[in-house]
Parts: C-alpha cells; structure tokens; sequence
C-alpha cells in the first residue's frame, strides 16, 4: 500500500513536554477496537485531552488554539509501552507528519515509518530550545538532506535514518512491497535450511 | 574471531538477506496472532489478493477483549464481539490455527504459546504484541510487532528489522525467601529505567536466573520490553528441554532427539562480545512495588518513594505530575499505603506456579473487608490445573473467586476494569495512567506481595505475613 510521500516540511508545532509518554496515552486500550485504521486522530491522547464527559480539557495542549501544526514536538522517550500500531495511525490520524523527540521507544519508531510518519530524533538542547519558544515558531524538516531546523534559533540539527527508510519515505512504498519482492528467495531460504 | 552471543546465533541463522545500511530481512518460525493488532493487517492481505503464506506457522487465540465470566455466553460488548468474530473469520479464510473462545486451549498469547509446545528454543517468534518477549526464556528471538509488520510475517513469513544491539544483564547469587522472579525484574528496571534497554536485545544470565523456574524465566523476560528493550531471551538448559517435552507441538521421537542436539547448542559463546553489560547481585533485591506511572518508577516495599532531589531536573516535572496521578508525594513510606483491588493475572503472572504461591499465601487467611479480588488464571490450561490442584477451593475458602482466562483487567479492554482512583495491586506489566481503567492507579507486584496485600487491604511486605 502506498504510504504518504515525504520530502520537506515546514510547519508551527504542538508542544509535549512530557517525558515517557507511553503508547496507553497516546491511545487508551479502549478505542482499540476498531477493524480498520481510521478514525483513530480523534481519539489521540483522548484521556488528556477530553474530559468524561467529553467535552475538550481547556489546558491540555491540543485544545489551545495557538498551537496548531503537522510537527508535534515531545518529551524524552515517547512511544513507549505497547507494540500498537493504532498509536501511528491516532498521531497520523489526527495530522502529524513528524515526530521530534529525543529519543523514541522502538517500536514506536518503527510502526511510524511504516505509516509515512517521519520520527526526528534531536538532543536535549534542541528540543528545550524548540519547547522555549513562542507558539508561532516553525521548524523545518527536510528529508534528502536530513536536516531540522528551529526558524526562532536559526539552528539546525542533523538527524539520522537508514537509507533503507529513507528511500522508502521518499518515494512512498513499503516493506510489504519489498518482500513481495524477494518472495523467491524467501522460498529458496524455506528449502535450504530444511 | 570473537565468539558469538546466542542472539546472533539465532539471528544469523533466520537472516534471508541484508540491505546495506538498512534492515535485515528475518524469516520467522513462529507467528501468534491475537484480535486486536490483526484486522487490518487480514485487511490488507485481502486488499493485496493474497492469503496467509505460511498458515502452518500461523497460531492464533482471543484474549484481550474477552470476558473472564460468562464465557459461555455470547461477548455483551457489540465492538469486542465484531472484533473477536473478525479474526475466526480471518483464521478460517486463510487455514490458521485458532484456540477461539472457549477452545480447551484458549488463554493469553504468551501463555498459550509456551504450554502448548510452541514456542520452542532457537525459533524467531513475533506477535503483534510487545510482551511477546515473554517466549525469549526458551531461548529463542521473539519480539512484538506492529500491525503493518504483523502484515508482512502474514504474507511473506519475514519481517524487516534492524539488527538491534545486545546487552548482557547477569545477576548472580541467590534471591532472599519471598522474593519472586517478577522483584528480580522489577528490581533490574528500577535501576535501568524504562529507556534504558531501547535499542538493544537482552540476554538473562546468571545462577540467580539458572535457579528460576520456566515460569520465573517468562515472568522476567515478559517484563524486559518494559526497560525498552527489544526483547530478552535466557539460554536453554535442562530445565527448559524439560519443560517442551511432551507438548501437543513440541517434537515427536527421532525429531525431538534432533531437536534437543541442536538446542543444546544455543550457547552465548565464552569470549562473545555485548555491547553493554551488567551486573546485579540477587541478594540485594526486596519484595518491589511500584510507585508511579511506569515500570521503571519501583522501589523495594520497605521503601519510601524517592525524594524531589534525587530526580533529574528536566524529568522533575513529569515526575511530579506522575506521583499526582498516583495522589501520592515524594519521601512517603509505601508499607501500609491502602489498597482497593487486587489483580492476580496476565501474560507476566498468570501462569500455574503464580496462582500456586498466591493460593498457598492466602490458605487459611481471609481476604481483607473492602478488597476486591480478581484472580484471572492465563489460560484454560492453568485454570483446569488449577481447579484440579484444589487451588480454586482454597480461594474461594479465603473469599476469592477464580475468574475464566483472558488479558483481563491488565489492560482496559474488555469489561475488568479498576474504577477511577482506586489503588490496584496488580501482577501484570504495566502502571500506566489509566491502563487498568480510565483513572485507575496501578502498584506493580509480584503474587505473594498481591497475596499479602490481598489479606490486609494495605500495602504489606509479604516476608512478614
Ligand atoms: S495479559 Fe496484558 S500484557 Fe499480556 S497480552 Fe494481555 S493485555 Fe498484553
């Protein structure tokens, strides 16, 4: 299945600055069952974001009108937790592009890529600088060059990510396309080690 | 040349090809697939037009949405039941396996896979479920998934990944009376944090793990995603050859004695190199609890919960927010805090031998006015044993019922679920805001601490019952 192709973004950001925001936050167990993928944006971090009776928590950051943007920015270790995917699709759901943090639980990281949604690790002074600034900021993320930029600061940071990935998020197609691709060694692996 | 960790071993072994600077391609023996994190990947095969490619290594069972009464009866919840009847369908259309409710082989993924035979040692075994690291203490590579990867085993019998990074975690000597393997690694991520085993895949060795039983071992690699890790695993030994032996898919005669040969040689090498190592001393480890809203947020029971300057300055703040979850304040004593539910079940300790040290605690005793009690046995299997053993009578004598297996109230998915602001002592994984239920406050344990608490209805070391 085709996935979001991605080469440059520029874009206002929602601040996080949680640490460990674990995947039970980013998507509660409850919402998890669905049959498909949508739908799931709505529901993103729904236990700090809405109240029991579902009306918006004023002071939780998604529902501040200042802050808008397809970056959201968060504290050390996001995504920790659970293997769901759904935690992809709730933040790819909800607008997301790209992730910055820094540092990323595995999983998560990964199940991002596989959804087009780009996760920047940046270190710890950035990502203070980017939490510091105004609700107006913008940052910068391109791909080819690997590169994010804070516009406030002016700074920019190299980030990393296998070219393997990269490819794949440059040109839209997935890891399924490529096993499909390799399928004849796969079988010829099956016979070889029997 | 450096000798090899048993993890590249079997790495090694099930690679198909590499892509330069980019993921390996591994071919998995083993794939256990549960209702929640297939659908859309079933979806996405019939979208493709193609089935599952190797169904005869496909094993699925429901657990997470599934009541743990009643099971007789049709699933009240609308949602779960269309969730629940999505994968028989799926496991139909595609010849998969499946142990569907009420099937004498129903029960928890990770306990299921383990009691059957099925997980066996040197398999590369992945689950669209993170705690699929419990399957690493027969020494095999089992990691959790997500959906899109649970996707590609399904159709190709291969994931894409990166080669993680290895670690050696040892812990020598011998563990004090009451102190469980569930402490052991409750005391290992106290100390590395939930972070601190990210990029890596953890080997478990030592005589204090030597000494565990399998159901020990499972309990400490269930919980080493919990430190971040990609999984952990524990060469296989006497005690786990032991263990397969027999099972329903565990190998037959001639093949078994092959099958023993070569396990025998999942050795880390004496001179293999980690990239990280260390080393704890079982004796220093106490009864744990937890006190906050991660794993790694533990302290033995006779502790008080650290103090403000102790923590970082930048993770002052989700520090604090994470004690107010919880109502609690940095310096307090844990021992004698006041419990509302008790949660004795999961991947991580619902298994035979937990149900046993937790029975055999209460024995006699009373369950403690204004507890509530779930005692959720991971299986069928273990609840038949467990009826069977006189465990069940022994429960219910103490005033606790033996409820039907499934997730249960490890998770808020099904009807389980700890009422906002109650405080549950809970065997499972994680502490989690919300987890067991919107609002509800979790303090990670082992069963004879849960046992403990269970009869006094406050937090209680469990060497002084
Ligand atoms: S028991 Fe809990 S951790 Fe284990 S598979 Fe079920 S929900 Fe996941």
């Amino acid at each position: 299945m085709p996935i979001n192709k991605f080469i440059t973004l520029e874009s206002t950001y929602v601040p996080l600055p949680i640490e460990n925001v674990d995947t039970d936050q980013i998507i509660p167990a409850r919402f998890l069952k669905a049959t498909t993928k949508d739908g799931f944006g709505d529901n993103l971090f729904a236990d700090w974001r809405y109240n029991k009776d579902g009306s918006p928590k004023a002071d939780f950051v998604l529902n501040k009108p200042e802050y808008t943007g397809s970056i959201l920015v968060a504290g050390k270790n996001f995504g920790s937790g659970s293997s769901r995917e759904h935690a992809a699709w709730a933040v790819d759901g909800y607008g997301f592009k790209v992730v910055v943090s820094s540092f990323f639980a595995d999983i998560f990281r990964n199940n991002s890529l596989n959804n087009g949604v780009l996760p920047v690790i940046v270190s710890e002074a950035f990502l203070a600088e980017l939490f510091a600034a105004g609700a107006d900021n913008t940052i910068e993320v391109n791909l080819e060059t690997q590169t994010i930029t804070n516009k406030a600061t002016g700074k920019s940071e190299s980030f990393d990510i296998n070219s393997y990935k990269k490819g794949c998020l440059l040109n839209g197609f997935d890891d399924i396309d490529y096993l499909m691709s390799v399928k004849d060694e796969i079988e010829s692996y099956e016979q070889n080690r029997a | 040349m450096a000798g090899k960790t048993l993890f590249d071993k079997i790495w090694d072994m099930h690679e198909v090809k590499t892509i330069e600077d980019g993921p390996s391609v591994l071919y998995i023996d083993r794939h256990l697939v549960h209702e929640v994190t297939s659908p859309q990947a079933f979806a996405g095969l019939k979208a493709r037009g193609i089935k599952v490619f190797r169904p005869q290594n496909t094993f699925a069972t429901p657990d997470h949405n599934i009541p743990t009464i009643n099971q007789h009866l049709p699933i009240a919840d609308e949602v779960s039941r269309f969730q629940v009847d999505t994968l028989t369908k799926n496991c139909e259309d595609n010849n998969v396996t499946l142990f569907g409710l009420g099937h004498p082989k129903n029960g928890v993924v990770h306990v299921v896979g383990p009691e059957n035979g099925i997980t066996q040692p040197g398999m590369t075994i992945v689950c669209g479920d993170s705690h699929t690291s419990t399957h690493g203490a027969f020494g095999s590579i089992a990691f959790g998934i997500g959906t899109s990867e649970v996707e590609m085993v399904l159709s190709t019998q291969c994931i894409m990944q990166p080669r993680p990074k290895t670690m050696k975690i040892n812990i020598d000597g011998k563990l004090e009376e009451g102190v469980s393997a569930k402490d052991l690694v409750l005391y290992v991520i106290s100390k590395l944090t939930t972070g601190g085993g990210t990029g890596y895949f953890v080997e478990f060795s030592g005589s204090a793990i030597r000494n565990l039983s399998m159901e020990g071992r499972m309990t400490v690699c269930n919980m080493s995603i919990e430190m971040g890790a990609r999984g952990g695993l524990i060469a296989p030994d006497e005690k786990t050859i032991e263990y397969v032996k027999g099972r329903e898919y565990a190998p037959k005669g001639a093949d078994w004695d092959a099958a023993v040969e070569k396990w025998k040689a999942l050795v880390t090498d004496a001179d293999a190199e980690f990239d990280k190592v260390y080393n704890f001393d079982a004796a220093d480890i106490e009864p744990m609890i937890t006190y906050g809203t991660n794993p790694g947020m533990g302290v033995g029971i006779t502790q008080s919960i650290p103090t403000l300057d102790t923590v970082e300055e930048a993770s002052q703040k989700t520090y604090l927010k994470s004690l107010d979850y919880m109502g609690y304040a940095p310096g307090e004593k844990m021992l004698g805090k006041p419990v509302d539910w008790i949660f004795v079940g999961s991947c991580t300790n619902g298994r035979i031998e937990d149900l046993r040290v937790f029975a055999n605690a209460v024995k006699g005793k009373k369950k403690a006015e204004g507890v509530t009690a779930w005692i959720v046995p991971g299986s069928h299997q273990v609840e038949d044993q467990a009826i069977a053993e006189g465990l069940k009578d022994i429960l219910e004598e103490a005033g606790f019922e033996l409820r039907q297996p499934g997730c249960s109230a490890c998770l808020a998915m099904n009807d389980d679920k700890v009422p906002a602001g109650k405080y549950s002592v809970a065997t499972s994984n994680r502490n989690f805001e919300g987890r067991q239920g919107p609002g509800s406050r979790t303090l990670l344990a082992g069963p004879l601490t849960a046992a403990a608490c269970a009869v006094t209805g406050v937090i209680t070391d469990p060497r002084t019952l």
